[in-house]
């Protein structure tokens, strides 16, 4: 019998840094202590707080140790798990505002306090290569219910009911979705999980694959018999190794269970699912290219309609869902539509996963009930930004979307006030962008990526997005002139409106919206060719102040172009801005700070 | 699978394994093992407690703490309730331990005796 877990996140941030050397360790200490039989190892899937990784668990103390390193294993076994003394110096903590003391208790974190986990409930809690856990976790018993209980028409009213929303980005009312599917009379129907998540920074749906990957194939299940379907694809990135051994295993003891397969709970129901492995193209993410791309096609889009309810792959009544979307199904069967109805605002029910990344203290995962503050998340659960900078923009949405300033920091989170507001919610990525990001090199870090994904079928998307890029380019490189912006405008409108699907639909909305919110930060670099953030490497000047330098060459010894002159403790320094490529070396090499950069 | 029942079969002998990670023991027993607690043998009293929990499957958790500073009345073991009522037992021995299993977690029965000093 044990008396205590030891749960170590394998999710893949913690990975990275070495998590599963770090469970290995932790046996062999515990064994060395003869524990063994008291004191179980269980790797996890994200904490969500990969910021600190590695992170370790230990139950039922509830203590949360960050950035285990191998070295520390020896003492967390001696002390706390021998001892009972748990290792403070390792302990997440927080400072209570009023007291000024430490906060140990995990609950009461600022990073967790404010969450709400529907989708991520199993995340960081329990083993995902072992189905009994889930089990023991009310898991399969929304599958159980729905098939003894159910007929497919109350799953899908159910779904209606609880106002879910798809969560890949679109925000499509799921019961709408399978009702349509439903509807179409034909002996061949399919169920595919959308889990290509292309957006960059993004990595909620691998999360939740790595971390619960039963919840996503009970609720794929659950949708096969609402729609009439038998089969169901998992259209899943090579890229994403961890989740695709995890789903695979999680396959296949599902099958065993008879939870998956021919005769499912012996109730003559049949479904089956197969992975297929995407090759990380972001047009792939879109519904009729994903199709393609399953089909053994090159994944390229399609006109719709017809759309995929009515004719999806193979031709078939198709009903296509994101990760996270399924992820929250099972929750909604078991506790109730009107539950889940309660959560969120009005037209957006629920919570939605963010992956946090840019400019913040905690970098990591979050879920939050739908109609918090974008404040809420960036401050209180993400920390803000890191080293006193002051925060700019936060971009949601990804490449599709665009960016939300200091100004917009009050809107509660849904689908419809951040459309309202140019940008979008998608599918969770939220980067966050400090006083050192420059707004149009953002949008040209964006254009870059979508001139690179761009499928190539229709002309808008494959030349006006090159040539968008082509004119960020010269603003950020001092070629621009007020022409330009309007070129840009101009273009961007176009590529929206006659685009074929939404990659190229959505491809503007990142300079729109810096247009719309930093025009001045594109003024400065085509009027007076000048880059406020100091990014820009081409319109930045260096210099050397006469009155700091103290003549003692090391800018000079250290400029690769040799584009710095003068004479050693006699003549101050300059600068040629013609040799100098602005690297910055010389800011770093001098130890007075005389050199300017502007 | 067949059924319903068996599902909630796996379901119940798998929650024991997880039910310790979450909140919803009905005790919590702490028993002190610092040096002081190891040296009094409160480990022969933590087994008697994860014995019983295993072969009874109580609905307990059991966490070691470190020295509360009282180490003359070692072993010491605190079982706190749901409603975080405490009750302190002191100088326990595995055949205490039995005692306090049989009275105060299956029957919910304070044994007032062992929580005085006798020392
Ligand atoms: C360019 C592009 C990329 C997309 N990438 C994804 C993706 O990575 N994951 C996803 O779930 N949906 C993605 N979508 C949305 C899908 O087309 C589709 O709407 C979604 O999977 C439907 O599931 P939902 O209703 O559960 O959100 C993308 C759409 C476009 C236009
Ligand atoms: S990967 Fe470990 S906390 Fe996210």
């Amino acid at each position: 019998m044990e008396r205590t877990h030891v749960l170590v996140c394998a999710g893949t941030g913690c990975t990275s840094s070495k998590s599963l050397e770090l469970v290995k360790r932790f046996e062999e200490a515990i064994r060395m202590k003869d524990l063994q039989s008291e004191i179980k190892v269980v790797k996890t899937g994200c904490f969500g707080l990969c910021q600190k990784g590695p992170i370790v668990a230990i139950h039922p103390d509830k203590v949360f140790y960050s950035h285990v390193t191998l070295g520390d294993v020896d003492e967390i076994v001696n002390e706390h798990l021998y001892k009972g003394r748990p290792v403070k110096r390792l302990e997440i903590t927080d400072i209570d505002e009023e007291t000024k003391e430490a906060i140990f208790e995990f609950e009461k974190i600022k990073f967790y306090a404010k969450q709400k986990r529907i989708a991520l409930r199993n995340c960081g809690l329990i083993n995902p290569e072992d189905v009994t856990e889930y089990i023991a976790l009310d898991g399969y018993q929304a599958l159980a219910k729905v098939l003894m209980t159910m007929t497919p028409q109350n799953v899908i009213d159910e779904m209606k009911k609880s106002g879910l929303r798809g969560r890949g980005g679109g925000g499509f009312p799921t019961g709408n979705k399978w009702q349509f599917a439903a509807n179409q009379v034909n002996d061949e129907k399919y169920v595919i999980c959308n889990a290509d998540e292309g957006d960059p920074g993004a990595f909620m749906d691998r999360s939740i694959l790595e971390g619960d990957p039963h919840s996503v194939i009970e609720a794929m299940t659950i949708a096969g018999y609402a729609i009439g379907a038998h089969h169901g694809y998992v259209y899943i990135r090579a890229e994403y190794p961890i989740a695709v051994e995890r789903l695979k295993i999680a396959i296949q003891q599902s099958e065993e269970y008879g939870m998956l397969g021919d005769n499912i709970f012996n109730t003559g129901f049949k479904f089956n699912i197969e992975i297929r492995l995407g090759a990380g193209a972001f047009v792939c993410g879109e519904e009729t290219a994903l199709i393609a791309s399953i089909e053994g096609r090159r994944g390229m889009p399609s006109v719709k309609p017809p759309f995929p309810a009515v004719k999806g792959v193979w031709g078939k009544p198709t009903i296509i869902n994101n990760v996270e979307t399924f992820a929250n199904i099972p929750a909604i069967i078991n506790t109730g539509a009107d539950w889940f109805a309660s959560i969120g605002t009005e037209k957006s029910k629920g919570t939605k996963v963010f992956a946090l990344g840019g400019k913040i203290v905690n970098t990591g995962l979050v879920e939050v009930p739908m109609g918090t503050t974008l404040r809420e998340v960036i401050y209180e659960i993400g920390g803000g930004c890191p080293n006193h900078k002051n925060f700019k923009a936060v971009q949601t949405g990804g490449p599709s979307g665009g960016c939300l300033t200091e100004e917009h920091l009050d809107t509660p989170i849904d689908f419809d006030n951040l459309i309202a507001l140019g940008s979008m919610m998608g599918s969770g990525g939220m980067i966050i962008l400090d006083e050192d990001n420059c707004m149009v090199d953002v949008a040209r870090f964006y254009m870059d990526f979508i001139v690179d994904e761009s499928c190539g079928k229709c002309t808008p998307c494959r030349i006006g997005t090159k040539r968008m890029l082509e004119m960020l380019i010269d603003i950020t490189e001092g070629r621009g002139t007020l022409q330009t912006l309007t070129d840009l405008e101009t273009l961007a409108l176009h590529v929206k409106d006659s685009s074929l699907c939404g990659l190229g639909q959505t491809a503007s909305n990142p300079v729109l919206s810096t247009l719309k919110h930093f025009k001045h930060e594109y003024l400065a670099h085509v009027i007076d060719k000048k880059c406020p953030a100091k990014v820009c490497k081409a319109l930045l000047d260096y210099s050397i102040d006469k009155d700091l330098c103290k003549k003692c060459g090391l800018c000079a010894k250290g400029c690769p172009t040799t584009a710095i002159s003068g004479v050693l403790g006699k003549e101050a320094y300059v600068v040629d801005a013609a040799k100098c490529i602005r690297c910055g070396a010389c800011v770093q090499n001098c130890p007075f700070g005389a050199i300017e950069r502007a | 699978m067949k059924s319903l029942d068996e599902l909630n079969k796996i379901r119940e002998a798998a929650l024991l394994k997880v039910n310790l990670r979450q909140n919803n023991a009905q005790y919590r027993i702490l028993v002190g093992m610092a040096t002081c607690g190891i040296a009094a043998g409160a480990r022969p009293v933590m087994k008697t407690f994860l014995d019983a929990i295993d072969k009874d499957q109580l609905p307990v958790t059991l966490q070691q703490t470190g020295c509360i500073g009282m180490c003359i009345h070692e072993p010491i073991v605190e079982i706190i309730d749901q409603a975080g009522t405490k009750t302190t037992y002191l100088e326990v021995t595995a055949a205490k331990a039995s005692e306090i299993i049989e009275s105060h977690l299956k029957q919910g029965k304070i044994l007032e005796a062992y929580t005085h000093v006798t020392k």
